[in-house]
């Protein structure tokens, strides 16, 4: 009898589910092309090369990226800027600058060693291309027009969404780019055109006293 | 036989033959729909309103697909097995009586494919022939998992068609006490379940042979191999068995046959047990043709309550051991088959003949 009891009790659950999905009060999955979920606020999707408000690029061709990408998909070679007219305002700027998004595993390190902030990245991701060709991003794509806008690789697709682009994923860092923690919550990076118009991070201290969850943990 | 009486014997046959192609399309697409919301899941959705055509678009597709055939099998076998899956599931829905006899001019046009007057005997029959489709494919396959797969498609039938078949006895016998002498024919069957008891309970054979139902249920479940008893297939540990080494259209005539059984198995269930195609059909008030269609839905509804039972369980349980499983069938169903016969028999005769002593 103990049996019958356990089979009654697992219909009753798969039931109940049932009833509770076809009424619309439970669903797991949505429909993802038609409907898609909101995306956290620090979600890693497809890398941007950032510019100055000036329009002066950001990346100074440092290969910190290169070195710090564990799947060692980001290939960069710095060369010196024309005096006359400097692509950044360093000494150097990344005049070959590609990221293998094949084997990119979106850890985001890159944006984190980088020491200029110019490389963060966006909410994109549907990013399946027909060949692996397409797969490789190079400055062409990466890099961000002089008004801050960031090209879409397909921007035909039915899927392509500007605004995911125009997204940027929220400040990494736990403690201010400089590294001190007093400079914690305090903005110490320029805002850039377009995507990176975020407010600074709230520091440590009044996370933990706020009791309401963080939107920023999504 | 004349012309007229031909003609109505092929409609017959074809109309129960599209019925149960139809039901079968929609069976595979509602079991995918209902096992998903049981899991808060979407399911189909692309093709079709609800992705209601989703098994057209997936037979369409494996017809299209190659027929691989590995190079170890033992090929006759190999080609003949998924027809002897197919071609039992058909002839065994053919027996179920599924509307009220409608009237073409003088001649009666019954809804069945054909009344045996052996009809419950034919099915068991015919339930122990697919059998035979199972085996075979996993012995010809010439390959360890089908085979295991057909092995235990062995065993599992001959328990469960025992007890099967018990329980339809324990009905056979309560059916011959309600008319003239027993029967095995099912319109037969359905005709002696018409009528109330005290005005509102129907006679259906479910009241007074309610274990025979609770066994026949089990029984069917896992004579045609459904989750919580189906080893025979088993993905998780022998690769979908007995038609791992199938591909394209072999692959789903498997497929449909297990639908069908499905379908027929339960159109059984529903024919002994809840009265077939009973019910009221409101005569007076509404026109003779939706009246005359009426039996048809009672048939359906009732079948498809113990189909959704056979999705629900397949949401629910996981799949029994292999020991569990034989000891569900040798220990514990036939034996309650087999004291539910008695049992009942005695009850029977006693309310017929009165005592032996008096």
């Amino acid at each position: 009898m103990g049996l019958i009891k356990e089979l009654l009790k697992g219909l009753r659950v798969t039931g109940g589910t049932m009833i509770r999905t076809i009424t619309g009060k439970e669903m797991v999955t949505i429909e993802y092309p038609k409907e898609m979920r909101e995306k956290p606020q620090r979600f890693h999707g497809r890398h941007v090369l950032n510019r100055y408000p000036d329009g002066m690029e950001k990346c100074i061709g440092c290969e910190l990226c290169a070195g710090a990408c564990p799947a060692n998909c980001i290939h960069v070679r710095g060369m010196d800027n024309d005096p006359a007219s400097p692509t950044s305002p360093g000494e150097r700027f990344g005049y070959v600058y590609e990221i293998n998004l094949l084997r990119c595993i979106f850890c985001g390190l890159c944006v984190e060693a980088c020491p200029t902030e110019a490389i963060t990245m966006t909410h994109l991701f549907e990013m399946s291309t027909t060949n692996r060709e397409d797969a490789i991003y190079t400055r062409e794509t990466l890099l961000m027009d002089q008004q801050g806008n960031v090209p879409h690789m397909f921007p035909d697709d039915p899927l392509a969404d500007q605004n995911e682009l125009d997204a940027a994923d929220g400040w990494l860092r736990a403690t201010a780019p400089s590294g001190a923690a007093a400079y914690e919550g305090i903005q110490m990076w320029q805002g850039t055109p377009g995507p990176a118009d975020w407010s600074a991070e709230p520091s440590q201290d009044i996370r933990d006293a706020s009791s309401e969850p963080d939107a920023a943990d999504g | 036989m004349s012309w007229p009486e031909f003609g109505i014997v092929v409609l017959r046959v074809v109309l129960t033959f599209a019925l149960l192609l139809v039901v079968t399309v929609i069976n595979v697409w509602a079991e995918r729909k209902i096992v998903a919301d049981m899991q808060s899941r979407i399911g189909p959705s692309r093709a079709g309103p609800w992705g209601i055509l989703q098994t057209v678009a997936d037979g369409l597709k494996l017809f299209f697909k190659e027929s691989v055939v590995p190079r170890k099998v033992e090929l006759g076998m190999y080609l003949l097995a998924p027809f002897l899956a197919v071609i039992p599931a058909f002839l065994i829905f053919m027996m179920v009586p599924w509307g009220q006899p409608f009237m073409i001019g003088d001649y009666e046009v019954a809804l069945q494919g054909a009344d045996l007057n052996i009809g419950l005997l034919f099915i068991l029959a015919m339930s122990s022939l697919a059998v035979y489709a199972v085996v075979l494919a996993g012995w010809s396959s010439g390959s360890k998992y089908p085979l295991i797969g057909g092995v235990r498609a062995t065993a599992q039938a001959i328990s469960y068609e025992a007890a099967m078949g018990l329980a339809m006895v324990a009905v056979v016998v309560y059916s011959a006490t309600q008319g003239d002498g027993g029967t095995l024919s099912l319109a037969e069957i359905v005709e002696r379940q018409t009528g109330t008891w005290a005005g509102f309970i129907p006679r259906w054979n479910i009241f007074p042979q309610i274990a025979a139902f609770v066994i026949f249920l089990i029984a069917i479940v896992a004579e045609t191999n459904r989750a919580p008893f189906d080893l025979v297939e088993a993905e998780q540990e022998i690769v979908g068995g007995f038609h791992t080494e199938y591909s394209g259209m072999r692959f789903a005539m498997f497929f449909l046959a297990e639908y069908i059984n499905i379908f027929s198995m339960s159109a059984i269930a529903a024919t002994i047990f809840l009265g077939g195609w009973n019910g009221p059909t409101f005569e007076t008030v509404l026109p003779g043709f939706i009246s005359g269609l009426l039996p048809t839905v009672w048939f359906l509804l009732k079948t498809y309550l113990i189909v959704f039972l056979f999705f629900w369980l397949r949401a629910t349980l996981p799949r029994l051991r292999y020991d569990q499983l034989m000891t569900l069938g040798w220990k514990r169903l036939i034996p309650a088959a087999l004291a539910w016969l008695v049992v009942s028999t005695i009850a029977i005769g006693v309310r017929q003949f009165g005592m032996p002593w008096s």
